[in-house]
């Protein structure tokens, strides 16, 4: 096949495949993007959590009277007791903040010496006590777990900085990259060092914000009883199978035991199903207004594609028929079309391309996106080479259906 | 002439209705996109208090100092309990107020209702006059009930609802996490989005706040803080409530009133003075830095126009954009198709002019079907958007008939843009040339 002739062809309807070059590079440039976009948030979404997550559920639990430290240690212990005495409950434990929960407990500085200026990393801390490993299902994978008297009392403001801790291989690894983290320490926003007594696989925070990405998974248990004015988290494992039951049994029995608390109504007790829907909800909203975007943007190509090309053979019938009266087969006809929009992609994937790393620069600085890798770009170029051809296919079938006699025809 | 054109538009419309149908819905749904993004965009990005905007400002204060800032993060965004509480002392702006968000619990006066959380602000008496807030009944409190740490409290008119059945609560006792508060106002529907003076704290966009009380009340019966609590460094800090309230732990958000350019250049310099005044009492071992920001620019700052919203609106300008190109190219083919028309309406004395605005005439019409299908599309959009945003940023977009207008306009305006090029074109035919063709 003659590009030659083709892009005298194309000189004559030099608006029309300048229109056809833009959208393409336009299109290049938006999907590339969205495409990104779409998978990073899925890669979010995608990040273990280390948890029974099909059997674990939550219930924030708030007191209705104004209890001091001892009395919300003592009803927490009594309330914990109450959960685990349940039948489809396999144990319980309580905590001021939880995996996904994206609110309660704090993020802390983490140091390796305790005058350091810059820190090593940030981990959300956790407060847990000797059930809190078992009750999530959390995967210890050295050292052991909290003993019953390494757990302390805390109020609201205290300042209980324990003496041992059960941190994420994660934050292991980042602390004591050489593996040997179990039975060192580090500082956490105070002056008392912490000793790692052991090591769980995955644990995610609690917090997943974009400030958060570079400590993915970095976060840590701490010995301490909840005893806070406010309230706490009961975290709740049921036995296989018995998780709606155990969901209906659990605030019941809390409300037997003692009435003067609140469980919000609307998103008191949640499935940790629920959770992690609340906590990736804009992640999956992006996804899916891209996936639209893409789809949608997609389809108007390439009928942009299909109606132009139409109105083209329509207009060449006559040269059609010349050229098949002098002896070109239909598959000469059908290459041409196929061939003439092949070029044109080609044109529009070259400022398509400096589009799309100009839009991702510009996504990077303004919203901390991310540089895309070279394969979008890659699949997104041939996406569209074969969305052009596909398009341009029926009418190019058209037109090489164009009978010989059509020469003869005034147009 | 026009009711000639658009009839003419029309017949030539429907002659090719899948062409049509393509362009129509081409521009139905880059506008539909970009209204439907657009609407989310403007419900957070609003001004709350449009005419009070320019006269309030929340101050900063470097409380860190630069070690605190090596990793890229800022000067807090509150002011701790020592500062705030010094700035209120000194009272040297025209208002002034200090407010941290509070939860309590409520036990109903009637033995058989379930206690409820509730949540609130503790906050001064210039809160109510400086951000504008209307009551239905009563009033706020004064600057005396604040110095006698007052047992009131302000409900909102939802609560006021809940609990009395919307009657005129004031003088009424409402019981707060084992306290008694008397009722002095009851606060009309007021519940301004983005809510400025917490985000901070919250992502702005919140339910409504249940009650108002006084801070140094609230301060007294030791509340904790509902929001965030921002420490730095690893410094001792003394146990309990009070070690918390002199720590340099940075929690109270806080916000003044200066009617003039002078009131805020003498409040700068004075905020100025204040950090030199640490300083040299020891307390800060740096350079001192504080900063003043209106409440545009304090929105601006604390970023309350979530990014993904942004990044959708940008995104689905970019597909508006590719719409409209499709239908530059499919008008162009149309209408240069009609050259021999053209050719023929030139040679019996149609004018450029009129040439060019048949064919716009033509372009309106797609234009306005494409505003048609747009407003539908924005409409199911809309419906659909609590898909893609949070619950409560979604609950906010709505469809009332300014951005049904607007819609509409949009794709009208587009559409003649778009429309101009091939137009152009199809008045530029030479009819002498399409007539010997032929």
């Amino acid at each position: 096949m003659h590009i030659q002739p083709i892009l005298a062809a194309l000189r004559k309807h030099k608006a029309g495949t300048l229109l056809i070059a833009l959208q393409i590079a336009l299109t290049l440039a938006i999907v590339c993007n969205a495409l990104f976009i779409i998978h990073q948030r899925l890669a979010h979404i995608a990040e273990p959590t280390g948890v029974d997550e099909s059997n674990v559920f939550v219930i924030e639990n708030m007191w209705g009277e104004q209890y001091n430290k001892q009395q919300a240690a003592a009803n927490v212990e009594q309330d914990l007791a109450t959960l685990r005495n349940l039948p489809a409950v396999q144990d319980a434990t309580q905590s001021d903040s939880y995996p996904l929960s994206t609110v309660g407990g704090s993020d802390n500085f983490i140091t390796l010496k305790v005058d350091q200026v810059e820190p090593t990393t940030d981990a959300t801390v956790y407060s847990g006590d000797e059930h809190f490993l078992h009750t999530l299902g959390l995967k210890l994978i050295a050292g052991r777990d909290f003993r019953a008297d390494e757990v302390k009392d805390a109020g609201q403001r205290d300042v209980v900085v324990p003496p041992v801790t059960i941190i994420s291989k994660a934050m292991a690894d980042k602390l004591y990259p050489n593996g040997d983290a179990l039975g060192k320490s580090f500082y956490s926003m105070s002056s008392t060092p912490v000793t790692i007594v052991g090591i769980v696989e995955t644990m995610q925070r609690s917090r997943l914000g974009a400030w958060a990405i570079p400590y993915a998974e970095q976060s840590m248990v701490w010995p301490i009883r909840d005893a806070s004015p406010l309230g706490v988290f009961y975290i709740v494992r049921a036995k296989p199978g018995q998780l709606a039951a155990a969901m209906q049994e659990a605030p019941k029995a809390l409300y037997a035991a003692n009435r003067m608390r609140i469980i919000n109504p609307k998103d008191g007790l949640m499935s940790f199903a629920q959770v992690r829907r609340r906590a990736y909800d804009s992640d999956r909203g992006m996804a899916i207004l891209m996936g639209i975007i893409c789809v949608v943007l997609l389809a108007i190509t390439g009928a942009g594609i299909v109606g132009l090309t139409s109105f083209w053979v329509g207009q060449r019938r006559r040269q059609i028929g010349v050229r098949r009266a002098l002896g070109a087969t239909h598959r000469d006809i059908l290459h041409y079309f196929l061939t003439e929009n092949l070029l044109i992609s080609v044109g529009g994937i070259g400022v398509g391309i400096v589009l799309t790393f100009g839009l991702n620069l510009w996504l990077v600085t303004r919203f901390e996106l991310g540089i895309m890798p070279l394969t979008y770009v890659l699949s997104g170029v041939v996406l569209l080479i074969v969305l052009g051809q596909g398009a341009v296919f029926a009418p190019a079938l058209r037109a090489s259906r164009v009978p010989p006699v059509e020469a003869t025809r005034p147009a | 002439m026009l009711a000639y054109y658009l009839r003419l538009g029309l017949h030539s419309l429907r002659r090719n209705p899948i062409l049509t149908a393509l362009m129509v819905m081409a521009v139905g749904f880059g506008v539909a996109s970009s209204m439907t993004t657009y609407a989310v965009f403007r419900a957070v990005s609003g001004n709350p208090l449009p005419d009070k905007s320019t006269q309030l400002f929340a101050p900063q204060i470097d409380v860190w100092g630069p070690d605190s800032r090596a990793r890229g993060r800022d000067i807090p965004d509150a002011l701790t309990y020592k500062d705030a509480t010094a700035l209120m002392h000194e009272h040297k702006a025209a208002r002034q107020t200090a407010i941290y968000p509070v939860g309590f619990t409520l036990v109903p006066r009637d033995a058989a209702r379930e206690p409820f959380a509730v949540s609130g602000y503790a906050a001064y008496a210039d809160f109510f006059p400086m951000f504008e807030v209307p009551f239905l009944y009563g009033s706020g409190w004064n600057a005396a009930q604040d110095e006698a740490r007052a047992t009131v409290v302000v409900i909102s008119s939802k609560l006021n609802q809940q609990l009395f059945g919307g009657a005129n609560s004031v003088g009424q006792t409402v019981h707060l996490d084992d306290h008694d508060y008397q009722v002095i106002g009851v606060a009309a529907d007021w519940n301004p989005r983005p809510r400025f003076y917490d985000v901070n704290n919250s992502s702005g966009f919140t339910d409504p706040p249940d009650f108002f009380l006084p801070f140094t009340r609230a301060i007294d019966t030791q509340t904790e803080t509902a929001g965030n609590d921002n420490c730095f460094g690893s410094g001792g800090r003394k146990p309990g409530f009070d070690g918390w309230l002199q720590s340099e732990c940075a929690w109270v958000s806080y916000w003044v009133e200066l009617p003039d350019a002078a009131a805020v250049r003498a409040y700068r310099s004075y905020l100025l003075g204040y950090a030199d005044e640490q300083r040299q009492a020891g307390r800060f071992h740096w350079p001192s830095y504080v900063t003043l920001r209106n409440l545009t620019e304090w929105m601006d700052y604390e970023r309350v126009v979530p990014p993904e919203t942004r990044i959708s609106l940008v995104l689905s300008l970019g597909f508006l954009l590719v719409c409209l190109v499709n239908t530059v190219g499919l008008m162009l083919a149309k209408f240069m198709r009609r050259a021999g028309e053209i050719g023929v309406r030139r040679a019996l004395g149609a004018s450029r002019r009129e040439i060019w605005l048949q064919y716009l005439a033509e372009a309106a019409i797609v234009g306005v079907s494409g505003g048609l299908a747009g407003v539908m599309l924005t409409g199911l959009g809309v419906l659909g958007v609590g898909l893609v945003f949070e619950p409560d940023i979604a609950r906010l977009a709505h469809i009332n008939l300014g951005l049904v207008g607007l819609t509409l306009l949009c794709s009208l305006v587009a559409t003649l843009g778009a429309a101009f090029y091939p137009t152009w074109r199809a008045s530029r035919v030479q009819p002498a040339w399409q007539l010997k063709s032929h």
